[in-house]
């Protein structure tokens, strides 16, 4: 047998470029981290300066309608916070405020006390129906969501399918006026998110161990009982991340409140579009689009928390 | 061949040869993550051809210390060298050494031929050069019939086999397996420690083997190096680590003991006697010690090292009476569970050599607990 | 566990199930309505579906929301996927909750802002770089950004699932880290990944608001062109494109679901077997 040979051959070139950079701090994974991360600082967080910035200027006819905020035509100082203040002054936007908040924070209640059932229903299914019903609740979400909120305009409609079928009952004698009002969104916001109630806690109902609730029998626990104090307590994650997955872009809504609301229905998504395509306003959209923001800091961080916990505990 | 094997038995006892140069060389290597020391200043040497294993239980800093090895974590401080190489800037790919893992990381998108010949692909070997090592390496483990299987068509023992084609079939030159046999069940495991220890002989390739099971890594290994928090508290052949275990730790790790608090009479160069209130009689060792007389030690004696009897030997030593408080019937033997009159309770196994032993002792009876010379073994620490 | 349901979750989940089918069922009922006032119904017709074909402005609509989900999708996915296996994979880096904060911050922010600070960003680079025009382009840029997030958290989930040895074994095998990604990331996470490009363009396909924001006058996409039929009422050639876009997915999910379902069952009967064959 030959006697090992040590190879001192110099390195491959390769390998030197490769050593230099690590020793400068460039490793491959910075690399790696630097496409997205690039790409979301730039479009993601970068605008919203923008954002704030333009909340400082006036609107202006030109071409893009504001003022600057640097240079001989931008706001003087003591007018800076005019659109802050109009915000506040005006009734128009606190009270858009208030309904959306409302009509978000309703509508998360009823779509848990739907979605839950439902969700506990399907985790407890066999499993091939579980299979079945979950693609039935997922099939939705993949169907246009305009298409889905344009549903109900034919139903609710005064000549339409419901109030077709109610006359047709007899429960009543004329249609009632059901399309373009507060409950015609409510049960839009409803209808288009309730999946999004039903995967999170589906997914965290699922994973639940059965045999907790045997134990709890088996130490003289009746079912119901044991519902409330084992399995609703165990999927709180799952009911905090559905609930923020459908009050958060409740409450910014455009489209619902535009198609089923009626003109009369101000919602904070529809004012902040209206600021800007149809009064040409694009600084006090950007307040109030800051304001919305403001409003969401606190249950984005809560959501984001919770995402992250989760992932963490998969790891 | 018969002069290759008195080659390799010349060679099974390299760590005892001054001339030997280590084969694997791990130089006072500490491995942090945080604040917390996985491997603590740990300095081992390994010979050509050996079986090595590294025990310990969870969280001893095995696994990391041979993750070191494979080159997937870097030691904090300290080096390790293969074959006299620093591997200190040597990326996993380009180590002499291969892995086998703990989940088997069978790729499972690829064929049992396609996972036993990625690595062979990865050096550019030729392509029918490839088909005839991996038909080769196949053979040895009996999967040649299964080569077109993917993993998850495999039972766990064949998964087991393929991993370990894969990671010999680069001829390494150094063989790491991480609780190889951890995910078998029991009669499968005795039968693929011989298979290891077969091809281990055959192929001459050093093997590093990390497990928690004692019984494993007994079996397996030519030496075991006992790991506990991050340190290497002893090495040596299996027989070595359980007859003279250098601490109570390990006496207590591999196998079962009974220890016995007391302090030095007498160290004489044949002998040493030890007083202990715990064991209720003195206990005479037939060899030295060296620490100071006075000082406290404590005295290990294997269970099956023990003997009951129901009368006294009367030499004043080595026999202690006692009451049996419970007996254990374990098929091959029985093990007796026996309250001394110093209230210390100790175990003893005697092996069940008759069917029917006449003068079977039962519980409650009174008798006397003895041992040889030889038996205890006292430990400083 | 003995899986009797009680009544009420079985009513619930039909209840359930009827509120979410409804409508849809509904709208194609009415899309072979013959009369004119979509919602009376006036016998049965096919009319509104050959309508739709030589609806020029709606085909050019269509043309355009492909295109832009195609190509969005596709970088989504891209740049999805690495975002996703940093945040699997590299626990500990500068930045990294800033990182995780602006990847899933886009799921839930109301849709009326991502669309109008990325106007404003666009409006911004005109004026400073002279591009890019609202158009197409700036649709693209804006997709891309928001269905990123959802590439990222399918992938993040997958990647954190896909056992590290297999990678390192690879490693091990003498595979540089380039092509251990390439070989044996990818096509296990494969899956994964047609899921999330499956994803992000029906997202895509399916924008209003953030379109609306960034588009220009002459791309106008498909959702925009509904929108602003419906906004006048009910109108039966809307329930006709309806119809084929309910019965386009409701054919893709449900191949999807059995081709799936199939693969699991012959997958489970494989390890069966293995388990039973031998030792």
């Amino acid at each position: 047998m030959a006697a090992e040979t040590v190879d001192h051959s110099p390195l491959p070139l390769g390998r030197q470029i490769q050593h230099i950079l690590v020793k400068l701090g460039f490793r491959p994974r910075t690399a790696v981290i630097f496409v997205p991360y690039f790409w979301l600082t730039l479009f993601f967080l970068v605008p919203f300066f923008f954002v704030l910035k333009i909340s400082f200027a006036q609107t202006i006819i030109a071409q893009p309608p504001y003022t600057p905020l640097f240079g001989p035509d931008s706001v003087p100082t003591h007018e800076l916070l005019d659109n802050f203040r109009r915000l506040f002054q005006d009734t128009i936007y606190f009270d858009a405020y208030l309904t959306s908040l409302q009509l978000a924070a309703i509508s998360t209640v009823i779509c848990l006390l739907i979605g839950y059932p439902m969700a506990y229903g399907i985790a407890r299914c066999a499993p091939s129906t579980r299979s079945l019903l979950l693609m039935a609740i997922i099939l939705p979400f993949w169907t246009s969501f305009l298409i889905r909120v344009y549903a109900w305009m034919g139903i609710l409609n005064t000549n339409g399918v419901l109030n077709n079928f109610l006359l047709w009952l007899g429960v009543i004698d004329a249609p009632l006026n059901l399309l373009y009002t507060p409950l015609a969104m409510y049960i839009g916001v409803v209808y288009s998110y309730l999946p999004f109630m039903i995967l999170p806690l589906y997914a965290n109902l699922e994973k639940m161990d059965v045999s907790l609730l045997e134990a709890a029998a088996d130490l003289g626990c009746r079912p119901i009982k044991a519902f409330f104090v084992i399995t609703v307590p165990l999927s709180f994650p799952g009911i905090v991340a559905g609930s923020m997955l459908v009050f958060i872009p409740a409450v910014g809504e455009y489209v619902i409140p535009e198609l089923l609301g009626g003109p009369n229905a101000l919602m904070i998504g529809r004012v902040v579009w209206n600021e800007f395509a149809q009064n040409r306003d694009w600084p006090m959209a950007s307040v109030v689009a800051i304001a919305v923001l403001a409003l969401l800091v606190v249950p984005i961080m809560f959501f984001q928390y919770y995402q992250n916990k989760s992932q963490e505990r998969a790891a | 061949m018969a002069a290759e094997r008195a080659k390799a038995d010349s060679q099974t006892e390299t760590w005892n040869d001054p001339d030997a140069v280590p084969y694997i060389r791990i130089e006072n290597v500490t491995k942090k993550f945080g604040d917390f020391v996985a491997v603590n200043n740990v300095s081992l040497d390994v010979y050509r051809g050996e079986l090595f294993a590294l025990l310990g239980g969870s969280g001893c800093g095995k696994t990391t210390l041979l993750r070191m090895l494979a080159g997937f974590e870097q030691p904090t401080t300290g080096k390790i060298y293969i074959d006299g190489v620093d591997m200190a800037d040597i990326p996993p790919y380009e180590r002499p050494t291969n892995m086998m893992f703990q989940s088997y990381a069978l790729f499972p998108h690829m064929t049992v031929e396609q996972n036993v010949s990625f690595g062979l692909k990865q050096d550019r070997v030729p392509a029918d050069e490839i088909k005839k090592r991996v038909g080769d390496i196949l053979d040895m483990v009996q999967m040649r019939n299964f080569a077109h299987r993917k993993p998850h068509q495999l039972s766990g023992g064949q998964r087991q086999r393929v991993a370990l084609a894969r990671s010999l079939v680069k001829e390494p030159k150094l063989l790491l397996l991480d609780e190889p046999l951890g995910a078998l069940d029991k009669k499968l495991r005795e039968a693929t420690q011989f298979e290891i220890m077969n091809i281990q002989d055959r192929l001459g390739i050093t093997f590093m083997v990390v497990t928690h099971d004692q019984e494993e890594a007994m079996t397996l290994a030519t030496r075991i190096g006992v790991m506990n928090h991050g340190q290497i508290v002893q090495v040596g052949t299996p027989k070595e680590i359980y007859e003279y275990p250098n601490t109570k730790f390990v006496a207590d790790f591999i196998g079962s003991v009974n220890l016995f608090e007391g302090y030095i009479q007498e160290d004489e160069a044949d002998h040493v006697l030890i007083a202990s209130e715990e064991a209720g009689c003195p206990i005479y060792i037939d060899h030295g010690i060296s620490a100071a007389p006075g000082a406290e030690v404590f005295v290990a004696i294997r269970p099956e090292k023990l003997e009951l009897s129901k009368t006294s030997t009367g030499t004043g030593h080595n026999c202690t009476p006692g009451t049996v408080k419970g007996v254990a019937y374990m098929g091959n033997l029985s093990v007796y569970l026996v309250q001394l009159d110093s209230g210390k309770e100790v175990k003893i196994s005697m092996s069940n050599q008759r069917r029917a032993a006449e003068h079977a002792i039962d519980w409650d009876d009174r008798v006397y607990v003895t041992w040889h010379a030889n038996s205890p073994v006292a430990l400083l620490s | 566990m003995s899986n009797r349901l009680s009544w009420f979750i079985i009513l619930m989940l039909v209840v359930g199930f009827i509120f979410l089918y409804g409508p849809m069922v509904s709208v194609v009922i009415y899309s072979f309505n013959d009369n004119k006032l979509a919602t009376l119904w006036g016998g049965f017709s096919t009319r509104w579906y050959p309508a739709l074909l030589a609806n020029d402005q709606m085909l050019r609509a269509a043309k355009h929301s492909l295109i832009i989900g195609v190509v969005s999708a596709t970088f989504a996915t891209t740049f999805g996927t690495i975002a996703g296996y940093v945040l699997a994979r590299y626990r500990k880096f500068r930045g990294r909750t800033l990182f995780s904060g602006m990847v899933t911050a886009p799921l839930v922010m109301p849709e009326v802002i991502t669309g109008l600070s990325l106007l404003l960003l666009f409006v911004a680079m005109k004026d400073l770089f002279g591009w890019p025009n609202r158009g197409l382009m700036t649709v693209i840029l804006a997709h891309i950004t928001f269905t990123l997030s959802y590439v990222t958290i399918v992938m993040q989930s997958r990647f954190t699932t896909l056992d590290i040895s297999l990678e390192e074994a690879a490693l091990d095998l003498g595979a540089r880290p380039l092509k251990v990604f390439m070989v044996i990331t990818l096509p296990i996470v494969a899956p994964a990944i047609i899921s999330g490009w499956l994803l992000s363009f029906t997202i895509s396909l399916d924008d209003l608001v953030i379109t609306s924001y960034t588009n220009g006058p002459g791309s106008t996409t498909l959702p925009q062109v509904i929108f602003s039929a419906v906004r006048l009422g009910v109108n039966p050639s809307i329930n006709a494109l309806a119809t084929i876009i309910i019965a386009v997915v409701a054919f893709g999910v449900v191949t999807s679901h059995i081709l799936m379902t199939r693969a699991e069952r012959r997958r489970q009967r494989d390890i069966q077997m293995a388990l039973q064959s031998n030792k």
